[in-house]
């Protein structure tokens, strides 16, 4: 009897606390044949058949600590070859840029920056608006995508951010959601997807999303 | 169309079991921790609170295993509160799957750790209890103070300036319970609701004093808050938490069903 799985989900663990969530949330859709392993080891990932790059906190501590754990090398290779998903501040790592904490330089896989909401937020109407965005909102599909597949469109989507990114290619946009305006919410190109929300937070279609990303091919 | 209200049922821990005194009396057993968190999970809800009132430190090692077991298996986020006094308090409930914590007590004698657990593990996870209970008179303009001890001692602090001073701190949320109500089922202190939501650009959670589900929509709509939370009318049956939602959505109130 052998020990290694067939399959291994890497979910990079580059500091920043709470992985508790997304790692059960994967073994709870996970196959038999899939290990979800938390990881730091630039090895593990790199021979890793998927990644998970998660985030929480501050973007000047999540980006600082990747290259601190000198993960960085390994999210790049990782974002270049498999199927690879980031989830809330890790989307908006993969920026060019972000405006919080006076400004920091992300990974730039999507060209395009990280904005504030801004504490005097307002809807439509000139109501006030609650920053951080925090709970559950709807998210319009944007594309067909294999993430989505079995997602009704406008499904509700666990939030907490008060940053959102802006892709200077459209195109990218996978999904969107509405709060005092609309704005991008899922990113995907090629082999990489990456959702503001929080699917391990998002009960049965956040599951559902994360066994579309167990099942994935990397193929848009 | 757009972000919804949502419903937090609050599991009340004492001792391992779910408990729901009236103003912290006359204490009632509605069952194992597990169970009724996965029980809400399934029947819908937004977001699940729970509130570790088990007073001796021996029990708190208790309280890990259970958040572990909750987080293993409700896939909704998770609020621990009760007895976070420190960075290593929150750390271990963050490791054991919470989601977010309460502070309480001890950010009314200590506001900085608010502060440092803000700066320490980001705002969204840091959720700021305040128990206020109103202490103007009939005619006078309406005052609530912060307390603590289960809403016994008195602290001298106005709780709308208290509420901005832990956003401005890093407080991420606001848990506000009013003593007065906590228990009565006459419905939530609207006054106090609407000022402090006012006053903060952060949701607010209203809670204490839910005994239908007219209370719920009242929260909402003229108490302004984001969320609303509620025991006793769920645990023991009365309502379920589809029921409140399809009620509150019927009144024009955005909710996730």
């Amino acid at each position: 009897m052998t020990l290694a799985s067939n399959k291994t989900v890497a979910v990079i663990d580059y500091g920043m606390g709470n992985l508790h969530s997304v790692a059960k949330a994967l073994e709870h859709v996970a196959d038999e044949n899939t290990q979800v392993i938390v990881t730091s080891d630039p090895a593990v990932i790199d021979a890793a058949d998927r990644v998970l790059l998660p985030g929480v906190g501050a973007i000047r501590d999540c980006i600082g600590e990747m290259y601190n754990t000198g993960l960085v090398p390994s999210i790049q290779k990782a974002m270049k070859e498999k199927p690879f998903l980031a989830i809330c501040v890790g989307i908006q790592s993969l920026m060019s840029h972000s405006e919080e904490n006076a400004g920091v330089d992300c990974l730039n896989h999507f060209a395009g920056n990280a904005l504030f909401f801004g504490e005097e937020h307002k809807d439509y109407d000139g109501s006030k608006l609650k920053v951080p965005h925090m709970g559950w909102n709807q998210v319009k599909q944007s594309i067909t995508h294999p993430l989505w597949k079995d997602i009704p469109d406008q499904a509700r989507f666990y939030f907490v951010h008060s940053f959102y990114v802006v892709p200077e290619d459209k195109s990218e946009v996978a999904g969107t959601c509405d709060y005092g305006h609309e704005f991008c919410v899922a990113l995907a190109r090629d082999n990489v997807f990456a959702v503001q929300f929080h699917p391990e937070k998002s009960h049965k279609d956040g599951l559902q999303l994360y066994k579309n990303f167990l099942n994935w091919d990397g193929k848009p | 169309m757009g972000l919804a209200k949502r419903i937090i049922p609050c599991l009340d821990v004492d001792n391992g079991r779910v408990v729901k005194g009236v103003q912290f009396l006359d204490i009632r057993d509605a069952g194992d921790p597990v169970e009724v968190a996965k029980r809400y999970d399934e029947q819908g809800a937004d977001e699940i609170t729970f509130l570790d009132i088990t007073a001796s430190s021996d029990d708190r090692a208790t309280t890990v295993h259970m958040v572990e077991a909750i987080a293993s298996q409700v896939f909704i986020p998770l609020t621990v509160g009760g007895g976070i006094r420190t960075c290593d308090d929150i750390r271990r409930m963050l490791n054991a799957g919470a989601d977010k914590v309460g502070i309480n007590t001890a950010a009314v004698f200590n506001p900085e750790f608010v502060r440092e657990a803000a700066q320490r593990f980001g705002s969204q996870c840091i959720v700021v209890a305040i128990d206020a209970k109103k202490v103007s008179q009939e005619g006078e303009e309406d005052k609530w103070e912060i307390f603590t001890h289960g809403g016994r001692k008195p602290t001298g602090l106005d709780a709308v300036e208290w509420a901005k001073k832990m956003v401005d701190y890093g407080a991420g949320e606001i848990l506000l319970t009013s003593m007065d109500r906590d228990g009565t089922k006459n419905g939530f202190d609207l006054g106090v609701t609407s000022a402090i939501s006012d006053a903060v650009h952060v949701p607010v959670i209203a809670s204490g004093g839910v005994g239908n589900l007219e209370h719920l929509v009242d929260g909402v709509i003229q108490g302004k808050a984001d969320a609303v939370l509620a025991a006793s009318i769920f645990h023991f049956g009365e309502y379920t938490v589809p029921e409140a939602k399809e009620f509150m959505a019927e009144r024009g109130i955005e909710m996730r069903l």
